[in-house]
């Protein structure tokens, strides 16, 4: 083909659009003015700014708190308006404020307020600024129950708003595995924010009405995992575990369940260069057994297989993946071929994890980190398209560098060892499906977690066979797809096996 | 008593007021009012000159999802990053033909593109060019692979190539192709191999 190059275009600004722009300079100078200005107030009043976390049944939510005359205070039109209908006017000095069909009276200055005909003590003046009537933050222990006609409680030194009964609880036990993890269940899916500090890993629930257990110190007696810390600080709970020895978190499917454990039982387990001729693979470990794996080194022994499979439905939660139609999103339909793959797994004696089995948030890391401390023979993700027709199947395309250093893989290459073997597993999953006419190609591609990924791990993108996105939906098609996958999978167990 | 001449003066003042209100009140509506200049979606790019040379182009084809080579003809500067930046810019005007066989969405561009020793290239999209990508593995693989693929064919030495949109690092193209590290060329050309039609 001869072509050359295309359109170029100049723009020419006519005379008369040339004033406008001048006055949009101006406009611009004085928008920058009061940009600068903005700024300016804004990041001075940054360092000290405070939030209240409300917690109830219809969101979870945080508002700026403001300090006034020593005391935080709190807009109260905006606290109540995710709760329900809220309106406010002025009359006169007085605030009217109607919450559903409750109405509340307030004085710009004065220490009481009227809600539902009964007087009521602020503890503080009420003030109105910018049209904002704030309260102090100690007043909506007793002003809420009047408005909502149900319980709040306030935990004032923390900033932490509980609507009704909120709270997710927990507990924490040790498991006596060797070596011992920590085993915190909550009563409600959490999503907390782990930090890694030396002796220490800080769990940090910004969005979820974690609330203390009995005692805000937890002693399991045990040299490595000895106590836990529980506190509240700006609107968030805290939990620090405190270790002898490097621990990494994990979570289970459902997100009730963190297993905190030693690193090093994710660590030994680098493997060495794939070795396909090791012909022995383990048997594929049932879940809650242990099985004693021979260890590799002179260390504590690497836990076990818990599945042979992990399978991970890609995106989920804000990230929706492509919108494959005006109705369907990619994230709903991995996870339903991730269901799908599952049964036709386990029916071939596979024991298997789906990663994500509900609409949740979960970063590619930690589908790497929970693949990774899994020790999966397999990392199946599962994406969906409605470009392309039929199946394509990936291995990871290696980003450019290794940085190993010594014992320790580089992140972004982890795959590398592992690669020949997701190689052979695309290379047999793609046969299967080709076996079931359905048009499939293998391929590398440059998509996350694979590469992060420590053993064998493709990635599945299921397109539909013609034009109609709808097929994607298709239960028969959904399992004519996830069965050739499996049936690849079974195909080459015993090198995966090996290859772990 | 208030003389004539100052209640005329202070008239005229009060009239010269209100006149200049008036006029800021009407140039503020007529600049409101102003339909926001259309946004060129053309990409802008430094007119080259000079004689034409024969190039190849790997374009990519969403119907059978390849990457073929096509040669063009087109006016290259003699400086190695001027090339990679114009090689870029005609492969990107390619697809935002209407008739493209991979179309990216209005207004993509390339920025520039920084040549780093040693093999180093960092190719700079503009936030059009990501934002209006469509989303899916192989679509966005397609892309990244064009763009790779034509500057290492065409301009020897490159080993290495980052993506940056609007010269910051980001996660992924449109959901999916990583692009928070530097590609390989040893690898996005055995890729390539593997996108070649059967």
């Amino acid at each position: 083909m001869h072509w050359t190059r295309g359109r170029r275009s100049f723009r020419i600004i006519p005379r008369g659009e040339s004033r406008g722009v001048g006055q949009a300079d101006s406009c611009s100078l004085i928008s920058a003015c009061l940009l600068i200005l903005a700024s300016t107030v804004f990041l001075r009043g940054a360092p000290g700014e405070k939030h209240l976390s409300v917690y109830s049944v219809a969101a979870n939510y945080s508002l700026p708190l403001v300090e006034r005359e020593g005391q935080d205070y709190v807009g109260l039109l905006e606290l109540l308006e995710p709760l329900g209908t809220v309106s406010a006017r002025m009359d006169g000095t007085r605030w009217r404020l109607r919450y559903n069909n409750v109405e509340g009276i307030f004085q710009t200055g004065t220490n009481r307020a009227q809600v539902v005909g009964r007087g009521a003590d602020l503890g503080g003046a009420f003030l109105m600024e910018n049209n904002r009537g704030l309260v102090p933050l100690g007043s909506l222990a007793s002003l809420l129950p009047r408005f909502l006609g149900g319980p709040a409680t306030l935990h004032g030194d923390s900033d932490r708003l509980f609507i009704g009964s909120v709270a997710t609880h927990f507990t924490a036990s040790l498991a006596s595995d060797n070596p011992p993890r920590l085993v915190l269940h909550f009563t409600a899916p959490v999503n907390p924010s782990v930090a890694t500090e030396p002796g220490a890993v800080r769990l940090t629930f910004a969005h979820e009405p974690v609330v203390s257990p009995a005692s805000a110190t937890l002693t399991f007696g045990s040299k490595n995992i000895p106590s836990a810390n529980y506190s509240e600080r700006n609107g968030a709970a805290v939990l620090v575990v405190n270790s002898a020895i490097p621990l990494m978190a994990t979570f289970s499917a459902d997100a009730r369940t963190i297993t905190i454990a030693p690193t090093f039982t994710v660590a030994q387990t680098l493997p060495p260069p794939a070795t396909p001729s090791l012909p022995t693979p383990a048997p594929p470990a049932q879940p809650g057994t242990t099985p004693a794996p021979a260890p590799a080194r002179a260390a504590p022994a690497p836990a076990a297989r818990r599945y042979f499979a992990v399978v991970d439905a890609s995106h989920g939660g804000d990230d929706h993946g492509e919108t494959l139609s005006s109705t369907l999103l990619e994230k709903d339909v991995t996870v339903a071929l991730a269901r799908s793959l599952r049964r036709e797994l386990e029916s071939r004696g596979i024991s298997t994890l789906v990663l994500r089995d509900s609409d949740a948030n979960l970063p590619v890391d930690q589908r790497a980190v929970l693949a990774n401390a899994d020790r999966a023979a397999i990392y199946i993700a599962l994406h969906a398209s409605s470009s392309g027709h039929g199946v394509r199947v990936y291995s990871a395309l290696l980003p450019y560098g290794r940085d190993d250093r010594g014992p320790f893989l580089s992140w972004t290459t982890a795959q590398r060892g592992s690669l020949p073997v997701s190689q052979n597993a695309a290379s047999a999953v793609a046969g299967e499906l080709q076996k079931r006419q359905i048009p499939v190609r293998a391929l590398a591609a440059p998509l996350r977690p694979l590469n992060n990924v420590i053993g064998p791990a493709i990635a599945v993108e299921v397109g539909p066979q013609g034009s109609d996105v709808a097929q994607l939906t298709a239960p028969d098609y959904q399992q004519l797809v996830t069965g050739a996958v499996a049936s690849g999978v079974a195909a080459v167990r015993d090198q995966l096996g090996g290859a772990q | 008593m208030i003389p004539r001449h100052l209640h005329i003066a202070m008239g005229v003042l009060l009239g010269a007021a209100l006149g200049l209100s008036l006029y800021a009140w009407h140039v503020r509506k007529t600049v409101a009012r102003a339909p926001a200049a259309a946004v060129d979606t053309t990409p802008l790019a430094p007119p080259v000159s000079g004689p034409t040379e024969r190039v190849i182009l790997f374009i990519a084809h969403d119907e059978d999802g390849t990457l073929r080579p096509e040669s063009a003809q087109i006016p290259l500067p003699s400086d190695r990053q001027q090339r990679a930046e114009e090689l870029l810019r005609t492969l990107v005007a390619y697809y935002l033909q209407k008739n493209s066989t991979h179309t990216l969405g209005a207004g993509a561009e390339v920025r520039s593109v920084f040549l780093v020793d040693p093999g180093g290239a960092v190719i700079d999209l503009n936030s059009a060019f990501a934002d209006t990508h469509r989303s899916g593995v192989l679509v966005e693989v397609l892309t990244v692979a064009s763009l790779i693929h034509t500057i290492a064919a065409n301009v020897p030495g490159i080993s290495r190539v980052k993506i940056l949109v609007d010269g910051k690092q980001r996660d992924t193209l449109a959901g999916h192709a990583d692009l928070s590290s530097y590609y390989d060329v040893s690898g996005v050309n055995q890729l390539v191999t593997e996108l070649q039609p059967q």
